[in-house]
């Protein structure tokens, strides 16, 4: 049997440099969530196929149960948490919660992820590429449709250049 | 889910992968960690020592030299899929990888990585095949290449030696002349080919055939040429008759896979409807 000491992980996530005690078998979803409590990556199926714990590792989607945490080192994580201050809202985010992009929400983070990674590939992507760019998230809830008008919304919230901002009062679902 | 306990060992270079594959205990290459990782996770394996090689700049990347078209080892699926020379020389192994799993996995998993593990429903095995491609390997007795036609050896075994790592993939640039097709029938759930077809074809100048070589992967233990289609159309004029005659040789000499998804009977049907269609396709091309 191997030997399982700890080493440690000196990575950036979300822009700050971080290290983290782990054991090389450590997947990177777990080094996020029980390392640095970023419990915003979920872990669904953890076997590859759900694509839940979606992070982008210098800027392009991976699924971060198929990467282990010792491969983070020297490299750059993005997790939702990244994507827009406490209380404020990315402009992808902004598209799906205005076209229903989810219902329970457990794929979002991922699904948000993904669809960050497609637009900075391509700005403008058809229903085609959108489905190419998504076909590894799984939502169980919407069908998927919701999530294609979320993603083209966001292309254009991106485009005329959206900033991460509050959701306003009269916004919100509450005060309906 | 955890993989069992594994020293973890990051290599920057060629050279000091192959002296950490001589010197660790129980060593494993990990390369983009698409299908390795699952398979750890799932404990089917338990290497002593992971050896990242997922760094090593110089395996990565495309490059033209004469008529020879080379893809590092590292090459991901996507990098391959976005890539101007293989569209332009080897269109059928960028087809290939633009329906490989997903985009995370394209973003993560290599062509070397892929083609060692030989899954026999991994897609880019009938490329490689129909290309004709040559594996170029490093070990402790220096550098070989090991000619596609020898690589495949059986159930997800090639002709790689334990102490020996993949550098590359030597594909030879076929002219303007030649045409390609790749045909999938995908698993819906897993995505892996339950048949996979690549056609390259060339033509003479009367018409008829010149050349032939069709990749099938899916289909039976170990990706396959289809021989007897090809011996049974080169010469010919590229007829609907003659194509559709010769594609029902596609499965001879081989036993097909037999299991939920498909069953034998029908993986034989799907594999010689669609090499007719990667035919049909491959020759579309050529005209267009």
């Amino acid at each position: 049997m191997a030997e399982s000491t700890k080493v440690t992980v000196s990575t950036t996530v979300n822009g700050s440099p971080v290290t983290a005690e782990v054991e090389p078998r450590t997947l990177l979803v777990h080094l996020i969530r029980d390392s640095l409590g970023l419990t915003g990556t979920h872990t669904g199926c953890e076997t590859g196929q759900c694509g839940a714990c979606t992070v982008l590792l210098d800027g392009k989607a991976v699924k971060s149960c198929m990467v282990l945490g010792v491969q983070a080192e020297g490299h750059e994580i993005t997790t939702i948490e990244g994507l827009a201050p406490r209380g404020e809202l990315h402009p992808i985010q902004h598209a799906f919660w205005e076209h229903h992009g989810l219902q329970c929400g457990f794929c979002t983070p991922g699904m948000v992820l993904s669809s960050l990674a497609l637009l900075d590939e391509n700005p403008d992507p058809d229903d085609d590429a959108i489905r190419h760019g998504i076909e590894g998230n799984i939502c169980r809830c919407t069908g998927y449709n919701s999530i294609l008008e979320s993603v083209h919304d966001a292309a254009k919230r991106i485009q005329r250049g959206d900033q991460p901002e509050p959701i306003s009062a009269d916004e919100s679902p509450r005060s309906a | 889910m955890h993989p069992y306990p594994f020293a973890y060992r990051r290599a920057t270079s060629v050279d000091e992968a192959l002296q950490l594959l001589a010197s660790e205990d129980d060593p494993k290459l990990l390369a983009g960690g698409q299908s390795l990782l699952p398979v750890m996770k799932l404990r089917f394996a338990q290497p002593g020592t992971l050896i990242d090689i997922s760094e090593i700049a110089d395996l990565r990347g495309v490059s033209l030299d004469g008529d020879t078209l080379t893809i590092g080892a590292l090459t991901t699926h996507h990098d391959l899929e976005s890539d101007p020379l293989v569209a332009k020389h080897a269109p059928v192994l960028l087809e290939a990888a633009h329906v490989i799993g997903d985009q995370q996995v394209r973003n993560r998993g290599t062509i070397g990585g892929a083609l060692v593990h030989a899954d026999p429903a991994a897609d880019y095995p009938a490329g490689v095949l129909a290309l004709d491609a040559t594996i170029v390997a490093r070990g402790s007795n220096g550098e070989r290449e090991i000619p596609i036609s020898e690589f495949f050896q059986g159930f997800m075994t090639t002709a790689l030696e334990p102490d020996e790592l993949v550098t590359a993939i030597r594909i030879p640039a076929p002219g303007e002349a030649t045409g390609s097709n790749y045909q999938k029938l995908a698993n819906p759930a897993s995505g892996y080919a339950i048949v996979g077809i690549a056609a390259v074809v060339t033509k003479a100048e009367d018409g008829t055939i010149a050349s032939l070589r069709l990749g099938l992967t899916g289909v039976g233990e170990m990706p396959y040429r289809a021989t007897a289609v090809e011996d049974a159309l080169v010469g010919q004029e590229p007829t609907g008759d003659a194509i559709r005659a010769a594609a029902k040789k596609a499965v001879e000499g081989i036993e097909p896979l037999d299991d939920l998804h498909a069953p034998a009977d029908y993986r034989r049907k799907v594999a010689c409807n669609l090499t007719r269609r990667a035919i049909i396709n491959a020759l579309d091309t050529l005209q267009a």
